[in-house]
């Protein structure tokens, strides 16, 4: 995506959601109370890495068709961003827990999922650094990067739905519900999702534009 | 007769704070302007605070775009 529209929708689409969840009404709920608004910031941030990760996991697959190397690029630097955003939803995370169940951690299948698929990302970072083989690496890392997707669709979908969890949106424990997400905080979610999501892919194009850069200088071709 | 002391004691420290509350209720009543940043429990100020941070990262953002498309077209042009 070129152009600046996009990237001002993606700064009036925050901006709405910090001021929208903040001050517009919201459910009054025991224990939650107004920590709830949490959801328009902590969930967020976990949807976006989401969809950063599947942009990571649709280049990874396009690198290993086409082999250009482009793709690879685009795999590399959305995990990147992805993965920062991931560690931002778990330690927000980690502080909700703490003042809604009591404890910064809870062996929980949501949360040590959620850990489970950073750690794996992390590994995909570390895989790429340790081949040293430059036309290995990117074939490597791609494939290990499709298997990462699936995995984090089995960790944080499938898998703690199978289970009770104290998480909302697992087992018999659905999240849009408990939280009566009714109309007024989904105007506010949603746009949130794609406000990041778009801010997200503002910071890869720049990561990837500086590696570009970097590639050349090393190259001697600056 | 000591403990209608205590009691007078009581009242007078009960009739004090009343009063002070009073006074700080009315300075409240009085001075209170249609003023948007001091109403709501000050929550409007949180919301300022949030969107100061958030559209300083989005400058930094711009500045850091705008030293890549510098150094690009730098690279470009060798």
């Amino acid at each position: 995506m070129s152009g600046i529209w996009w990237k001002i929708l993606a700064v009036l689409l925050v901006s709405y959601a910090i001021v929208g969840g903040m001050l517009l009404d919201v459910p009054e709920l025991p224990i939650l109370n107004e920590s709830i608004r949490n959801l328009y910031y902590h969930v967020t941030m976990w949807f976006s890495m989401m969809l950063l990760l599947l942009v990571s996991f649709i280049g990874s697959i396009r690198f290993l068709l086409t082999g250009q190397s482009k793709f690879d690029r685009i795999a590399l630097h959305s995990a990147y961003v992805g993965i920062s955003l991931g560690i931002l939803g778990i330690l927000t995370g980690s502080l909700w827990a703490k003042f809604t169940w009591g404890a910064f951690w809870v062996s929980d299948p949501k949360l040590n999922g959620a850990a489970v698929t950073l750690l794996i990302y992390i590994a995909y970072l570390i895989l790429r650094n340790s081949i040293e083989d430059e036309s290995k690496r990117p074939r490597i890392s791609a494939v290990y990067n499709i298997f990462s997707f699936v995995l984090l669709i089995v960790f944080l979908v499938i898998l703690p739905r199978t289970t009770d969890s104290l998480h909302p949106g697992n087992g018999g424990n659905p999240a849009f519900s408990t939280y009566d997400l009714d109309s007024t905080m989904r105007m506010v979610f949603y746009p949130a999702i794609i406000g990041w999501t778009l801010f997200g892919w503002w910071m890869v194009q720049l990561s990837m534009r500086l590696s570009v850069l970097n590639e050349k200088y090393e190259d001697n071709d600056i | 007769m000591k403990n209608m002391k205590t009691m007078t004691f009581k009242k007078l420290i009960g009739s004090i704070s009343l009063m002070f509350m009073s006074l700080m209720a009315s300075a409240q009543d009085g001075v209170e302007m249609a003023d948007l940043m001091r109403s709501n429990g000050k929550i409007f100020v949180v919301v300022g605070v949030l969107l100061i941070i958030f559209l300083g990262l989005t400058s930094f953002m711009v500045i850091l775009e705008r030293k890549l498309s510098k150094l690009e077209k730098k690279a470009s042009e060798k």
